[in-house]
């Protein structure tokens, strides 16, 4: 398969992105690292008049070091963090969830703020950065807005983009000494899409624990106040403090009825939390 | 110049192109002025076609069944064997479509784009039928009919009942219902074809990634209406084959009517959506079986009902029986019993035709009947392998004809059984299962045992008969004048390294260096025919054509020399690539040069054939080499997620004498790896509508290189008494015996949880609804305890 004829543009800047995206007349797709875009333009799911090639513009390919908190650039690449170009403040979280991305030839391409946009259940970034808190900025005629990332997936394949709006940055708190992380996904293979993740972090310095069960049918289970069900973070084995049935009727409720997915996903949270380092 | 003959691992000569990225395939070609085609493709399983609409002012560039009626004929594969219902494979589709992806329309434009958009602008109104999507449905009566006017939806039904009622007193029975599921063969290059008109050869040239240039050119000669003398199939470099590219396409006769036409060369390369939507080809077997056994774990007698999904029409050459009809003849596998019983249907369902994967049906035979030899030790309180030994035939039977008169020519069955068990720590696993692992995971161990038949010949598939029946497979032996070697064969090497084993075959009787003797294969115009590279039969039936051809040049060079060395030819002999005499030598390449360069320098009664032969070659015995091999699996599966882990993985084959050793370890790790695929991955769904489920690799997984363990590999070498330096076939049984180890190891492993898993792939999802499946057996059990009653 071939993709349709369209036209191609790759401005140097935000402002020139958001003057092609607003044109309506014509079916316009914004391309990052084009690891999604690529085949399902080649697959004629996407037939688009414009492709706006967002990688030209070098504010969204660096990244700014803060002291609460660290902004990254949409067009990061997956390598970029895995390799630690990118300051890492979520104590080895986001290059350790990189390096496990696809391939590496995807993750050379792939970008953060792509990957969150396109939007796929069982991409890895979402569960990661829902669990560790961060947020996404998104830039429009009307200027900017912050949403977190778990609200930034309204469903499958589907983010919470306005017409207009670009994903500019990915915003990631700096974590505490005191935090503590893990991460599992279930694959039948090396490098495929997930069939279950499990993701938490607790930072109890900071007063954070949350959970988040990802690779569902739709947006991924954030429990963001998720002391009941995996403790505050001060245990020193924190698998000691995770309730399972709390996590699966709390699955129960976000829809997932089969009980076997619901196993598997208690059983990768329960498996993200026992990888924790004990305190 | 090192050792290079028969038996010594030296490097493929075709590697140095390949691993240069320097290799062509049908993709790379460029010819001026080439155009590219695009088809409309139905996306409905099963419908009537009401219309079809072309925009007029693309009338031009589109190609409907109309159009092409009067110069083609329908594709037509039929089976000898009594009943066989024949099917015509519409060249592009009239009337009704019978399979998504079938051919509708043909679109031609400069690029391929531009194509694709073309085919886009194509409508076509379909009145949807229902879909024959399920075989064992499709058996009903009330069935919707693939074909109306066969009545129902059965290619072919086959039995052979041998003396079944004698089992029925054996003391143990075990009934288990296994299946398989449909496959996509999945070559790293799929199928492409490029076709132009040679005005000045008269002749349609067609460029088709194909496993077997000569058959296609019947199979093109039948549908277009086309003299032989027209036609030359060139089958460049294959990135490939397996059985994807054992063929003839519809696609390829729709380019070559183009070709014949329009004027300039066209263009089709299949993209991965066409390959797995609409090309599924492979594996859907299913079986319900029923052993009878000894307490003592002797198997007495097999009884089977096998269906075989053959989809919607019988391909070219193979056509739609050979699957179904072939596990009559090979389940018994490699065990000796006396009762047998099998009934087989080939069903027609609105699917893909079938078309026979690498292993054919020996895959999914041997993970049925390797299954229930593990189920009979279970039932004994046997070991597996003590089950096994009981029953596979013995060396001393050799040679000899099992229950279905196939003729095993030689081999010891239990030895490779003992070596396999050798190369792991039997009473160690079965300790540590004991123990339990520290994660909770579950340790199993499974074996699997089969026999392939190689090579098989005129014998054998005139009994089938299909459009192709082998009979001597030729080769040529010519040299040239600066004393190179050309070997000519009309088999093509798809994978099989025959550029370098070849090579080997010849320089082991003539001495010749191997850089200086080429294959030249994959081209009608200048081979010897041959149905091709199928059925594990190149190194046996090529290599014994190179052998013969080799000998019969020996002597006219053996010949020549003596002329030049002025004695007697039963005074010379052929030794490191020279004649040599009672007291001097002349190498061959002065062999060469006297004959075609100075042929005045010989004598008027010199042979005059030269130094060019072509001659045919058949083994002793054209039933088949049959090399065999034990296969064993070590599995860690998670209960809880339902992943299997390949923990250890052993294989003790017997291939006769290997040409290259090197090349046979290659064949069995590919054939593993694509074993693995159909036992752990490799499944394609359709729903209810006949619509296949995935269309990418995301969705059709295939096992890669972190999924597949390097196997402990061991060789025997009992030498085959029918063939050339005792050669047997091996090119498909790496892919015949890991769904039956592997599904053997997971439901060891599963054992103590009471579960089984008996259809592949063993996904995560099968493993766990057979945790569960077991689990709620238990409960229901459980109250009867209570009250008193037997377990």
């Amino acid at each position: 398969m071939k993709p349709v004829n369209f036209d191609y543009a790759r401005p140097d800047a935000i402002d020139a992105v958001i003057r092609l995206i607003a044109d309506d007349s014509r079916t316009v797709k914004m391309m990052a690292g084009s690891q999604s875009l690529g085949p399902m333009l080649n697959l004629r799911l996407v037939q688009p008049d414009l492709i706006v090639d967002l990688t030209g513009i070098e504010e969204l390919r660096c990244f700014s070091d803060g002291a609460d908190e660290i902004s990254i650039g949409a067009c990061v690449t997956h390598a970029d963090i895995e390799d630690l170009r990118v300051t890492d403040v979520t104590r080895g979280a986001l290059p350790t969830v990189a390096n496990g991305i696809a391939y590496r030839a995807v993750r050379n391409r792939g970008t953060i703020g792509g990957s969150l946009t396109h939007a796929d259940p069982s991409a890895d970034w979402h569960s990661i950065l829902a669990a560790v808190g961060a947020k996404v900025v998104l830039r429009g005629p009307a200027g900017e807005r912050i949403v977190t990332v778990e609200d930034y997936m309204v469903g499958a394949l589907e983010a919470d983009l306005r017409p207009g709006e670009v994903l500019v940055r990915v915003v990631v708190p700096r974590l505490s000494k005191s935090a503590r992380w893990g991460y599992y996904k279930s694959c039948r293979k090396t490098g495929e899409f997930a069939h279950a993740i499990g993701a938490f972090m607790t930072d109890p310095d900071r007063g954070v624990s949350r959970a988040v069960i990802g690779a569902t049918e739709s947006r991924p289970v954030v429990i963001a106040k998720a002391c009941n069900v995996i403790g505050d973070g001060r245990a020193p084995r924190l698998s000691d403090s995770f309730d399972g049935r709390a996590v699966g009727e709390i699955l129960e409720k976000a829809g997932m009825v089969d009980p076997l997915d619901k196993q598997t996903h208690v059983a990768a949270l329960r498996r993200a939390i026992e990888q924790a380092r004990p305190q | 110049m090192g050792k290079q003959g028969v038996g010594v691992s030296i490097a493929r000569k075709e590697d140095d192109r390949f691993l240069r990225g320097r290799g062509e395939y049908v993709g790379d070609i460029r010819l001026p002025g080439m155009r590219d085609v695009a088809f409309v493709r139905s996306p409905l399983a099963h419908a009537r076609i009401k219309d079809i609409r072309i925009p007029s002012h693309l009338r031009s560039s589109v190609f409907i069944a109309s159009d092409i009626a009067a110069d083609t004929r329908p594709i037509r594969a039929v089976s000898g064997l009594p009943g066989f219902k024949p099917s015509d494979q519409p060249i592009l589709a009239f009337e009704k479509v019978r399979q998504v992806g079938e051919l509708i329309a043909m679109c031609v434009a400069d690029t391929r784009a531009e194509a694709e958009d073309i085919a886009a602008a194509v409508e076509i109104d379909f009145e949807e039928l229902p879909a024959v999507h399920d075989m064992l449905l499709a058996r009903r009566p009330d069935s919707a009919l693939v074909h109306e006017e066969w009545g129902d939806n059965v290619f072919l039904e086959t039995f052979v009942d041998i003396n079944m009622e004698a089992a029925y007193d054996a003391p143990i029975k075990i009934t288990r219902e296994i299946s398989t599921a449909r496959q996509s063969m999945a070559p790293m290059e799929g199928r492409g074809t490029v076709a132009v008109w040679h005005k000045r050869m008269d002749q349609l040239v067609l460029y088709t990634g194909n496993q077997q240039p000569h058959i296609v050119r019947n199979g093109l000669s039948e549908c277009l209406k086309l003299e032989q003398l027209n036609i030359r199939i060139v089958s460049p470099d294959v990135g490939g084959g397996f059985g994807y590219k054992g063929i003839v396409l519809t696609e390829d006769v729709c380019l070559g009517w183009l070709a014949m036409r329009c004027g300039y060369p066209v263009r089709w390369i299949e993209d991965r959506r066409e390959h797995l939507t609409a090309g599924a080809n492979c594996r859907e077997h299913h079986y319900n079986i029923t052993v009878y056994a000894d307490r003592d774990g002797k198997l007495r007698g097999v009884e089977c009902e096998a269906s075989v999904d053959s989809g919607a029409y019988s391909s070219y050459p193979f056509s739609a029986c050979l699957e179904a009809a072939q596990i009559a003849s090979i389940l018994p596998g490699p065990y000796d019993f006396p009762s047998y019983r099998c009934r087989t249907w080939s069903v027609s369902t609105n699917k893909c035709p079938i078309l026979p994967y690498r292993g054919v049906a020996r895959t999914g035979v041997c993970y049925a009947i390797e299954l229930m030899m593990d189920a009979i030790a279970h039932e004994c309180g046997l070991e597996p392998y003590e089950v096994r030994l009981k029953n596979l035939v013995r060396p001393e039977q050799m040679p000899f004809d099992n229950i279905t008169k196939k003729h095993f020519d030689s081999g010891n069955y239990p030895e490779s059984l003992r070596q396999a068990l050798a190369k792991i720590d039997l009473p160690g696993l079965r300790a540590r299962q004991k123990k339990g692992e520290p994660d909770g995971r579950l340790i199993g161990v499974g074996l699997s045992v089969y026999c392939e038949q190689g090579a098989h010949g005129t014998s054998v598939y005139a009994g089938w008969g299909i459009p192709m029946v082998p009979g001597h497979e030729q080769a040529t032996a010519r040299m040239t004048p600066d004393g190179g070697l050309e070997l000519r064969i009309g088999a093509h090497s798809h994978g099989q390294s025959m550029e370098t084993t070849l090579p080997q075959v010849a320089h082991e009787i003539l001495g010749i260096d191997i850089a200086r003797i080429k294959l030249v294969h994959g081209d009608t115009e200048y081979t010897p025919y041959s149905t091709g590279s199928w059925g594990s039969r190149c190194a046996v039936m090529s290599g014994g054509a190179v052998a013969t051809a080799s000998r019969e040049l020996a002597k006219l060079i053996k010949g020549i020399g003596a002329h030049l060395l002025q004695t007697e030819v039963e005074n010379v002999k052929l030794e490191n690539g020279a004649v040599v005499g009672p007291s001097n030598s002349v190498k061959i390449d002065e062999i060469a040069h006297t004959w075609y360069r100075r042929p005045q320098d010989l004598p008027a009664t010199v042979d005059p054939r030269g130094l060019e032969v072509t001659i045919g070659y058949k083994p002793a015995r054209d039933s088949g080499t049959f090399s065999y091999a034990t296969h064993i699996a070590v599995v860690a599966v998670d209960p809880e997620l339902g992943d299997i882990e390949l923990i250890d993985y052993v294989v003790v084959e017997d291939g006769g004498q290997l040409i290259n050793p090197m090349v046979v370890d290659g064949q069995i790790y590919g054939g593993l790896a694509q074993g693995i695929g159909t036992a752990m991955y490799e499944e394609m769904n359709f729903d209810s509508s006949g619509q296949p489920l995935a269309s990418t690799f995301a969705d059709y997984l295939l096992p890669g290189p972190t999924e597949v363990p390097a196997p402990k590999l061991g060789h025997m070498e009992t030498l085959a008494p029918y063939t050339e330096f005792g050669v047997k076939g091996i090119g498909e049984g790496g892919a015949i015996a890991p769904p039956g180890a592997i599904g053997n190891a997971v439901n060891d492993a599963l054992r103590p949880l009471g579960a089984q898993v008996l259809h592949t792939p063993m996904t995560p999802r099968r493993v766990l609804e057979a945790i569960r499946t077991a689990a709620e057996r238990r409960e229901e059990k459980a109250p009867k305890v209570a009250e008193g009653l037997p377990a």
